[in-house]
């Protein structure tokens, strides 16, 4: 018992380390709402041309779609970080991790946005151009508006996972909650650096969770 | 052009290092095929015991499940790979990238299969009991064939996630996809062997996230 509480939460480490943890944290936010901010933006554009159901524009925006869902985070940070500088372009880990992050969470808030909005019966398109409102104006006023209430539980834990992903700008040195913990566990030999990242985490996210489920008990699955 | 080609497609080091991707390649693979199995097995086993509706186990349920779909699955991996050897635990790297995948990918396949099993009106289960079949053979004859047409999407969904995530290895060095690729770069001063895995992963993963839209658009058009 002594070892466990000695290895996984030590009063002196955490007095020592608990400061440079609690900064790593903030980063970590940071990183999340920019990347988070960037997602929805592009996604709500992207979602918003494809609905002109022009085909070759829709093609274009499949395919950004279907590569940032396909590959691994971890795959497109590693190649931006990596692979850039050979052609000249140096990027910062805090810059390579944003905008790998921001294209895969655009990349989702597109493709749960569409589904919901497809989901919107077309007698609501009818309906609102028949009032004499344009197509860009029914869009914003009577189908987004709808699509947005559908999509509420997928995106929320689309939330959850690019917050959980932030994690992975550990490996391209920005200074955020993990790289932080690992630094200060390497440093201390002993691990509650990690414990404190993680409760950091859990405080961050836990409420998310237990609020998607929260959601889903309202937004259930029609009993037929 | 000249130097992007020589740089991000160059064929004669990608001649050179494509063994090495392709070893890779395969222990992605081997872990795909040991954690999805895992992680689906331990994820129906707790989504059943869910179902019995006992109180105090559902609580100790719900809270393994939502903890650890809040917990980064680096920070999983970091802890069972750095940590658990501070209390003589030591694990060999593929064991340990297997329990941290499996545990957290565990915890989504529960909640995809709890979600199923109570899309299934509650009555199903009373008529099913009601003609003599257990509680578990209801569940294995009569709930779960029902509820898997519905939870397909969510399910093909988390293997997509799960290969995904294989990649984590290469930051605790398992030889995976990744983790050859990054070293063939720096043997070979190159990008391309960075390219030819991102090629390699989008080959494996396009066709499912192809399927998905797919079925997503059919329950859509179902309901």
């Amino acid at each position: 018992m002594n070892t466990i509480v000695d290895n996984f939460l030590n009063p002196e480490i955490l007095v020592k380390y608990g400061p440079s943890i609690a900064i790593g944290m903030l980063e970590t936010v940071r990183l999340s709402v920019l990347v988070l901010a960037t997602g929805f933006f592009f996604g709500l554009v992207m979602a918003s041309i494809r609905a002109f159901r022009n085909r070759y524009v829709n093609f274009f925006i499949v395919v950004f779609a279907d590569i940032f869902r396909a590959l691994p985070p971890l795959v497109l940070i590693v190649v931006m970080y990596f692979g850039l500088p050979m052609l000249g372009v140096r990027l910062s880990g805090f810059a390579v991790a944003w905008i790998t992050l921001g294209c895969v969470m655009t990349a989702f808030t597109e493709e749960v946005l569409w589904a919901g909005m497809k989901s919107i019966p077309k007698g609501q398109w009818d309906a609102a151009r028949s009032t004499g409102l344009t197509f860009t104006e029914s869009l914003a006023f009577v189908i987004l508006p709808q699509a947005v209430r559908i999509v509420v539980p997928p995106l929320t834990s689309r939330v959850v996972a690019t917050v959980k992903n932030t994690a992975l700008a550990s490996t391209v040195a920005v200074p955020e909650m993990l790289s932080r913990a690992g630094e200060a566990l390497a440093e201390g030999a002993n691990t509650t650096p990690l414990t404190m990242a993680a409760v950091g985490y859990l405080v961050l996210l836990l409420p998310l969770v237990i609020f998607t489920r929260h959601l889903e008990k309202r937004y259930a699955w029609s009993v037929h | 052009m000249q130097a992007f080609l020589a740089n991000f497609f160059n064929l004669d080091i990608l001649a050179v290092v494509w063994p090495q991707l392709l070893a890779g390649l395969f222990v992605t693979l081997k872990l795909t095929l040991v954690v999805v199995p895992l992680g689906m097995s331990a994820g129906l086993l707790i989504a059943c015991a869910h179902s019995f509706r006992k109180r105090a186990l559902n609580f100790a349920l719900i809270s393994y499940v939502d903890f650890f779909r809040a917990f980064p699955p680096l920070v999983l991996l970091v802890f069972v790979y750095y940590a658990l050897p501070f209390v003589g635990i030591e694990l060999e790297t593929f064991s340990a990238v297997v329990l941290a995948l499996t545990i957290n990918t565990s915890s989504f396949f529960a909640e995809v299969f709890r979600a199923g099993i109570e899309s299934i009106p509650r009555g199903q289960i009373e008529a099913s009991r009601s003609t003599g079949l257990s509680h578990t053979q209801t569940l294995r004859s009569v709930i779960l064939p029902q509820a898997v047409r519905r939870m397909m999407p969510d399910v093909v969904s988390n293997v997509l996630e799960t290969i995904k995530l294989t990649s984590l290895a290469s930051v605790v060095t398992l030889p995976e996809l990744l983790r050859m690729a990054r070293m063939a770069q720096g043997n070979t001063f190159n990008a391309t062997p960075l390219i030819a895995a991102a090629l390699i992963y989008l080959a494996l993963l396009w066709p499912i996230v192809r399927l998905l839209s797919r079925m997503e658009k059919e329950q859509m058009a179902a309901h």
